[in-house]
């Protein structure tokens, strides 16, 4: 039996198009690696050069944040499943509206215009935050 | 605890309710281990929001940023809006809601009906464009107050100062307190009070996991982690499924007569977690969670009906926490 990992949409371009990926290690620092022999590249969107987790990623191992279970040394076993998604701070509505206001200071939003703000949509709908 | 000067004064003293049913049975001989649920739809406005609005506004009104007949400006359209339409009503304040046009009728009524004005900006703009429309407001109102609840630390203070120690007065044998993670508020504010109070208390967060629309396009690099948020309060954290959540909110209201909202079912599923790993290793548990709001608001979404895998489609793509 292998260890399950599944891919968020953003990431697939590493996995070929695949949700779901499989690989082995005994903690997720070897299964990243593993994972990276086959999928170049990924690894690297989820470690930074100076070799912690991402700020923005959260990895979960069966549904619980790895960062507390010892994060990149946390311990695997087979049949684990492991979950890796960007970082949203509880509802994306909330979270676009946090994201966008966190970037400017009180006296910066108001100077702002609406032009200026990232308009892409990229965030989804309604959070009941 | 019957009588309060105003409905201001009634915000927070929720009950915390025993589940001897949802409880986990125990092997004969072993320590208990007890759920217990903090009935924050009794809120004034029926959410655990109404704790923070008013400590917000209260915090704004001592800085002096806030003074009767000014205006509050918020991208919401949640249950903060709702609190804060309440405790402006009745503070002397006007708020004014920026939020996408294509959200339910039941969201825009119930802040209409609270007092609250409504800007709508365009539905395909999403959410961005909601705050992209709430900058552009503030840019012409510049004397508009934005409270920002992930930044304001009167949200979790409003916890400190009240959720926790009303758990512990109410739950002196607390071993495990679950919240949900959305502005971190709740649990940071309680998770700090019980960590200084109760030796070995674990401090659970559950966040809600999206179905895959919802995460779609959403860029690694720009990921957001809220301002109040501090990891080293918490001692684990789920992620709960929309399956998982549905599942246990059913439960809730089947088993032990709690209608709530899905983000409650999360909750849940965590507190459930934790409970039966407590029985596994025979240790004593009384594990108290946070029951965010009523099942009310949600009735529309249709997931409290059919099969699971009915409900996980009505929710797909839907932001249910």
């Amino acid at each position: 039996m292998a260890i399950e990992v599944r891919i968020p949409t953003i990431l697939r371009s590493y996995t070929g198009g695949a949700k779901v990926v499989e690989g082995s290690g005994d903690t997720l620092s070897d299964l990243l690696a593993d994972l990276d022999s086959r999928h170049a590249g990924l690894r690297g969107r989820l470690v930074t050069e100076a070799g912690a987790l991402h700020r923005f990623v959260n990895v979960y191992v069966n549904d619980e944040d790895v960062r507390f279970l010892g994060a990149l040394d946390a311990k695997l076993s087979d049949g684990d499943s492991i979950t890796i998604l960007p970082a949203v701070a509880g509802g994306a509505f909330g979270f676009a509206a946090a994201a966008a206001i966190s970037q400017h200071s009180a006296a910066a939003v108001r100077r702002q215009s609406a032009t200026a703000v990232d308009g892409d949509g990229r965030r989804g709908a309604v959070a009941a935050l | 605890m019957a009588r309060y000067d105003s409905l201001l004064d009634a915000c927070g003293g929720t009950p915390l309710v025993g589940l001897p049913r949802l409880s986990p049975t125990v092997p004969e001989g072993a320590p208990p281990v007890r759920l217990w649920a903090k009935l924050e739809d009794r809120n004034p406005t029926g959410s655990i929001k109404d704790r923070a609005a008013l400590f917000m506004v209260r915090a704004a009104e001592e800085a002096g940023r806030l003074r009767t007949g000014d205006t509050i400006l918020e991208p919401t359209s949640g249950n903060t809006g709702i609190s804060l339409a309440m405790v402006a009503k009745l503070r002397g304040y006007r708020l004014v809601c920026v939020m996408p046009e294509n959200v339910s009728t039941e969201r825009v009524q119930l802040l209409r009906m609270y007092g609250a004005e409504i800007i709508f900006s365009p539905a395909a703009g999403g959410s961005n464009q909601a705050v992209a429309t709430a900058k552009q407001i503030a840019a012409e109102h510049p004397d508009w107050v934005m409270l920002y609840q992930y930044g304001n630390e009167a949200n979790a203070r409003a916890h400190y100062e009240t959720t926790g120690p009303e758990l512990l007065h109410d739950l002196p044998t607390i071993t495990h307190f679950v919240a949900g993670l959305g502005t971190t508020g709740t649990l940071m504010g309680t998770g700090r009070y019980l960590r200084e109070k109760v030796d070995g208390i674990q401090v659970v967060a559950a966040e809600p996991r999206y179905g895959e629309v919802v995460y779609g396009l959403r860029n690694i690099d720009e990921g957001y982690v809220p301002e109040l948020y501090d990891a080293s309060v918490l001692s684990r954290r789920f992620s709960v499924g929309t399956r998982d959540a549905v599942l246990r909110t059913r439960q809730l209201v089947d088993v032990e007569g709690i209608f709530a909202g899905f983000s409650t079912g999360a909750i849940l599923h965590a507190a459930l977690a934790v409970a039966h790993e407590a029985v596994r290793d025979g240790r004593r548990a009384d594990v108290a969670f946070v029951v965010c709001d009523g099942g009310w608001k949600y009735l529309s979404t249709g997931a409290f009906g059919g099969t699971l895998a009915d409900a996980e489609d009505a929710l797909e793509g839907q932001l249910w926490a």
